[in-house]
């Protein structure tokens, strides 16, 4: 086998031990998915009323843009999770072994993409409850969900080197939210950028987070006929800006993130 | 080249105004088992961590299994097993979830993993506690869970780390024997250790360093001979005797005899072993010098210490401000 292989290989076994965690701790798991129910109802009813979206109904427009959100939120249990796992004794176990060092990496990041799952899954259901429904096919709607947890794979790797360049697991949190509030709320998640003045209307349109929001809206059939999609290239062609998007950040983040790993590890 | 196992020059590690190694040197042969000796705080750790790839030397190289630690890692780390200070285990996976893991991430497959697995658990009499997470395992089968993970891929070259410390009298016994067995199988072993009588039950070569400079360098006897070996101890019932029991005792001492006037005690380095006893309390008896206790004690570590460098390992321990090395 190649170096890739090995890689996918050893990544495979760290996120299989990794699940075998969650079914050990569910408590964990609890939490993930009960902040994905809360954030839905509470956007759903507390903004779903107040916020004028021209006439659109604000709760189909809201839920495209509150999956983004919590799909990239979700990224920063990676990097949690990892600057945990450098402090554990068994890291030295794992770097005595002539294992692929991305494995830790991969492994937690692939991982992750569970919770990921689960989240969209409940976030699904408890839009359906509150009166969500899914405009276009199955199809389209199962290729915006895959978009979303791709997106939210690519942004996982921002946060796992985030976790890494903390000195404890305790700061991930805070620091992650300098990168995620931004990220998330200057975008068209929760109000149309063209709401959003100068700068930050500017930053809203070329914010990933917002292309990948239209592409999800896009794919539920959640897109209004009346409200004009904004004349720039990113939301135009929101799936292709998407995946440029996560592909960046896996070109600068993975590597970068393996470097910090062994030194994070060398502490 | 070959014949040397692990080959260390110049071994230099500095955190911050510590300097944990300093200029190092060391070797083990091809089937040799090296104790590194030395107090907390020695370097006796950041030794083996670097020697296991863990850790960049600032100055120095090392040759481990015939390649570089720091040009070649990955073909290290497939030669060596290393049970650390502090077991390498995941607390929420159990023993068996442990071993198989390591097996596949050491590229034995899910089935040899598996197999490596049980025997493993089956050799370290950790078969009954093999599917309950590790949080609920006592230190001893910790510290037996992880030298089994050590040797999932049976590695040439071993290191251990303090393999007995923390461990009840039983469970080191346990640990010696097993740790006798590989060595047996002619794996090559350096071992680290605070006591010089485990140095001397499994060591060939025994280096002690302090402050990350080896001190003293040799066989376990040659080195029990240099700090003086065994000492004949003994309290001396009437006091005004002191001196003549003193007298009998230089005829034996290989060395200055040690006096205490306020317990009694009269002491002094001696070869010869439990026959040399038997001789000084004939000797005693017919100077008539009656005593109380009497006995043959080996020498400690501190004693090496205090021949060494001429203070105990503890008192300079807490001069230097050396803190236990995490
Ligand atoms: N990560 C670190 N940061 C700062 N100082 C360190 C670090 N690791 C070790 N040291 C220092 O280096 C010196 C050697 O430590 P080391 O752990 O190698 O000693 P040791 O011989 O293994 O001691 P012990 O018997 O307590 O395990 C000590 O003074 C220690 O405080
Ligand atoms: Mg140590």
């Amino acid at each position: 086998m190649n170096r890739l292989a090995w890689a996918l290989h050893d990544g495979h076994v760290i996120a299989l031990r990794n699940m075998i965690l969650i079914r050990r701790v569910p408590e964990v798991l609890v939490g993930v998915l009960v902040a994905p129910v809360m954030f839905v109802l509470l956007f759903a009813y507390v903004f779903g009323g107040s916020i004028d979206t021209g006439g659109v109904d604000y709760r189909e427009f809201l839920i495209a843009g509150i999956f983004a959100q919590t799909v990239v939120f979700g990224a920063t249990f990676t990097g949690a999770g990892l600057a945990q796992d450098v402090q554990k004794g068994i890291i030295d176990r794992f770097r005595s072994l002539p294992m692929a060092r991305s494995a830790v990496l991969v492994g937690r990041t692939a991982s992750d993409v569970v919770y990921n799952v689960l989240t969209v899954f409940i976030m699904s259901l408890t839009g359906l409850a509150v009166g969500w429904r899914i405009r276009s096919s199955m199809l389209e709607a199962l290729g915006g969900f895959l978009l979303l947890l791709v997106f939210a794979y690519g942004f996982s790797w921002v946060m796992a080197y985030v976790g890494l360049l903390v000195p404890k697991p305790e700061v991930v949190n805070n620091a992650s939210f300098i990168v995620i509030f931004p990220a998330t709320f200057i975008a068209n998640t929760f109000v149309p950028s063209e709401n959003l003045p100068g700068v930050l209307r500017t930053f809203a349109e070329w914010n990933p987070v917002s292309a990948v929001t239209q592409a999800a809206r896009v794919a539920f059939g959640n897109v209004p006929p009346d409200m004009p999609v904004p004349d720039v290239w990113s939301l135009r062609h929101p799936v292709a800006y998407t995946l440029i998007w996560v592909a960046l950040l896996l070109i600068v983040f993975v590597p970068l993130s393996v470097r910090q790993f062994q030194r994070a590890a060398l502490r | 080249m070959m014949d040397v196992a692990v080959r260390a020059e110049g071994l230099v590690k500095r955190y911050g105004a510590v300097t944990a190694l300093d200029h190092l040197d060391l070797e083990v042969p091809v089937g040799g088992i090296l104790g590194l000796l030395g107090p907390n705080g020695a370097g006796k750790t950041t030794a083996v961590r670097i020697l296991t790839t863990l850790l960049v030397p600032d100055e120095g190289r090392a040759v481990v299994a015939g390649y570089d630690v720091a040009t070649h890692p990955d073909e290290v780390r497939a030669r060596i097993g290393l049970s650390g200070q502090y077991a390498a285990v995941d607390q929420d996976l159990t023993g068996r979830e442990n071993l198989v893991m390591v097996g596949r991430l050491s590229r034995l497959g899910r089935r040899g993993a598996q197999r490596r697995a049980v025997e493993l658990l089956e050799r370290f009499d950790l078969v009954d506690a093999a599917d309950r997470p590790v949080k609920g395992y006592s230190g001893g089968m910790r510290r037996r869970l992880d030298l089994a993970g050590a040797l999932v891929t049976t590695p040439p070259v071993l290191f251990l780390d303090e393999p007995t410390t923390g461990l009840d009298p039983r469970s080191r016994l346990g640990m010696w024997d097993v740790i006798r067995e590989l060595t047996a199988a002619g794996t090559t072993l350096l071992l680290t250790t605070q006591y010089l009588e485990e140095a001397d039950q499994l060591a060939r070569d025994v280096l002690v360093i302090d402050d990350g400079r080896a001190i003293a360098r040799g066989t376990p006897d040659e080195l029990k001979t240099m700090v003086g070996g065994e000492r004949v101890e003994l309290v001396v019932r009437e006091r005004a005797l002191i001196g003549r029991a003193q007298t009998v005792l230089a005829r034996f001492a290989i060395d200055d005899v040690r006096t205490d006037e306020q317990t009694g005690m009269v002491s002094a380095a001696v070869h010869g072993g439990s026959a040399t006893l038997t001789q000084v309390i004939d000797a005693l008896d017919q100077d008539g010098v009656a005593v109380g206790e009497v006995g043959l004690r080996r020498a400690t570590l501190d004693e090496v210490f205090l021949t060494l460098t001429g203070a105990p390992a503890d008192a300079r321990d807490a001069d230097a401000g050396v803190e236990v090395g995490a």
